[in-house]
């Protein structure tokens, strides 16, 4: 009796209610098929509840991309290894200018960041290497040239390799030291792996068609090589002459010191440029950060890393 | 009631289907990339070519599958007298206070990233191969060395929980009919705990062949078939994890061709593995 009364005091709500619930179910069915239930309205909490973890790693993951786009202006530069660390030296510069502005900058190789740019993957994509020509569509600007220097152990008394014992030393055609001039033992090759910008420069500036040797070790970025390299008085190796340090030695060609002096005058010649690649013409933040790398500021920074600046014309 | 039954019982079939899908996924899409370059290549010259030069178009594995199976064997080699006799100790000599202490300490073992170990093995073993035995250093037995020890975790408590499942008759039978203490574990308990065993050395093989982080830094990555435990190699989790990042094109297909390969070899041993040990169980 009471509950009868109290039913149709409340007579339009439920109306309502039932109106709505009907509605519900018939929309969602397939809400029906998965939670095995057209209940929508009567649910308990416990029942919001599980909705809630079952759908709460799909909020979670939506929310930083809506984020992003509304959020303080940030970039992604990704790509090259070899370029990374400058780059990442450079975003520091710009911070540091723009206070609130963030740039975020990732590795993954000089193929992996020109697609990174071609998909909008990242705003700019680095690359260590010139573009193949199906990459054409794309916009290069170089932000500085890169040497790659020759290194061995400081133990090494060569300071002087032709480019012809250098080919034939990282060709496997030389596998002594002796033969190169120092005591008997083997020498160990290192070199870069497939793809890498690095040794297709190297493939490309000094090997010409040798191929390096398959038994040399291979190691997948410049630091790795500056690790094995000085570690192991017998070995011999490339990497970007910006990051030769005391533990190893950067040898001479044919008596020209890799240095950027000799770069900006021609006379080294192992050198390669940096890119910045951008899908379109660079715009908004992106190019606030392109202009801050090309302006006097940024190409110091570069040159005092052991680069050289963009601005120069090599021949 | 009943309803509450039926959400639970869904959203349990739910959360259980996504993690197959996962696996399914991955391994659509590693045989989807994989296999134009291995019928472009032919499988033939895939699997058993002895050259990997990308740039050329040269996309044989056959150096890789050989390292592979060295450094396996290599750090089962190690693996398994070590594993199976801290195992033994553990279970049947041990005082129960000193084992407390080894058994964490052990599991710790399993809880160090990959990437110590082969720093680690860097700094440490590498340096030790070169100046005693000679080669780079950088060389299929020190990587052997390491993976040695990173299959011990698994290879201990897996063995460990097989021998401690036996029913106790085992070990008092044996011991009322006069055996020593070792003879019951060498004569009754471990072959008893075969199958678990087994287990566990699969496991840990599984685990060996799996391995890139520490390999990557251990091995050298040289691309030339082995000829000898000190000379650098490639195995081919390591050919995946050093030239992902550059490849792109046929290069990139053969890399989850691979893949493929690397699928292949680990569902193969897992079978035979299985097969085995339920054919021991049954006779």
């Amino acid at each position: 009796m009471d509950k009868r009364t109290s039913t149709k005091s409340q007579a339009p709500d439920s109306k309502q209610i039932s109106m709505t619930k009907n509605q519900y179910s018939k929309q969602n069915r397939l809400g029906y098929w998965i939670l095995g239930f057209d209940d929508y309205l009567g649910f308990g909490f416990w029942k919001l509840g599980i909705l809630a973890i079952l759908f709460l790693p799909l909020v979670l993951a939506t929310g930083p991309l809506m984020g992003c786009q509304r959020s303080k202006p940030e970039i992604t530069v990704a790509g090259s290894t070899s370029v990374e660390p400058f780059a990442e030296l450079l975003a520091e510069g710009y911070m540091k200018n723009h206070p609130g502005s963030n740039i975020y900058v990732q590795g993954g190789g000089s193929t992996a960041g020109i697609v990174a740019a071609r998909t909008h993957a990242a705003n700019i994509g680095m690359s260590s290497r010139s573009l193949l020509p199906d990459e054409n569509d794309l916009h290069p600007i170089t932000i500085a040239r890169d040497a790659i220097a020759v290194i061995v152990h400081p133990k090494n008394p060569l300071n002087d390799l032709p480019p012809a014992r250098i080919v034939s030393i990282f060709s496997g055609q030389i596998k002594n030291w002796k033969e190169a001039g120092w005591e008997s033992h083997p020498i160990v090759v290192v070199t870069r792996e497939e793809g890498s910008g690095t040794r297709e420069t190297f493939q490309k500036l000094v090997m010409k068609n040798e191929e390096i040797t398959l038994a040399a070790l291979v190691q997948d970025s410049n630091g790795a090589i500056r690790q094995v390299v000085s570690n192991d008085p017998h070995t011999i190796g490339y990497i970007s002459l910006g990051l030769v340090n005391e533990k190893v030695k950067a040898v001479k060609i044919s008596g020209v010191e890799p240095s950027v002096a000799n770069i900006e005058v021609g006379r080294y010649t192992l050198v390669r440029p940096f890119l910045f690649v951008f899908d379109a013409e660079p715009a908004g933040m992106a190019k606030a950060f392109l202009d801050f790398v090309l302006s006097p500021e940024g190409q110091k920074l570069l040159e005092k890393e052991g680069l050289v600046p963009a601005t120069f014309k090599v021949h | 009631m009943e309803l509450k039954e039926k959400i639970i019982g869904k959203s349990l079939l739910l959360i259980a289907l996504s993690s197959v899908m996962i696996l399914g996924l991955i391994t659509f899409f590693i045989f989807e990339q994989g296999i134009p370059l291995i019928s472009k290549v032919g499988p033939l010259n895939f699997i058993l070519g002895e050259r990997w030069v990308p740039s050329k178009g040269e996309f044989g594995i056959f150096p890789m599958i050989v390292s592979s199976f060295w450094v396996t064997a290599g750090a089962l080699a190690l693996g398994i007298p070590l594993g199976l006799a801290c195992t033994i100790f553990l279970a049947e000599w041990s005082p129960p206070s000193f084992a407390m202490v080894l058994r964490p300490a052990i599991h710790l073992l399993a809880a160090i990233p990959s990437v110590i170990y082969g720093f680690w093995g860097l700094v440490i073993l590498v340096p030790l191969v070169r100046d005693r035995l000679g080669g780079p250093g950088l060389s299929i037995l020190s990587g052997s060395l390491i993976l040695g020890f990173m299959t011990l975790p698994t290879i201990i408590s897996i063995s460990e929980d097989s021998l401690k499942a036996l029913p106790p008759t085992y070990k008092q039978g044996a011991l009322a009919l006069g055996a020593t203490h070792w003879q019951t574990i060498w004569r009754v308990l471990i072959p008893a705990a075969r199958s678990g065993i087994v287990a566990s050395i699969i496991l840990g093989m599984g685990r060996a062949v799996g391995e890139t982080m520490a390999m990557i830094m251990i091995l050298g990555n040289a691309v030339q078939m082995p000829s000898s435990f000190l000379d650098s190699a490639r195995t081919l989790t390591t050919n995946i994890g050093i030239e992902m990042g550059y490849a792109s094109g046929d290069h990139r297909q053969a890399l989850f061709a691979t893949g493929i390969v690397l699928f292949l070899i680990i569902m193969g041993l897992n079978s035979l593995a299985i097969f085995l040990s339920r054919r021991r169980m049954g006779s």
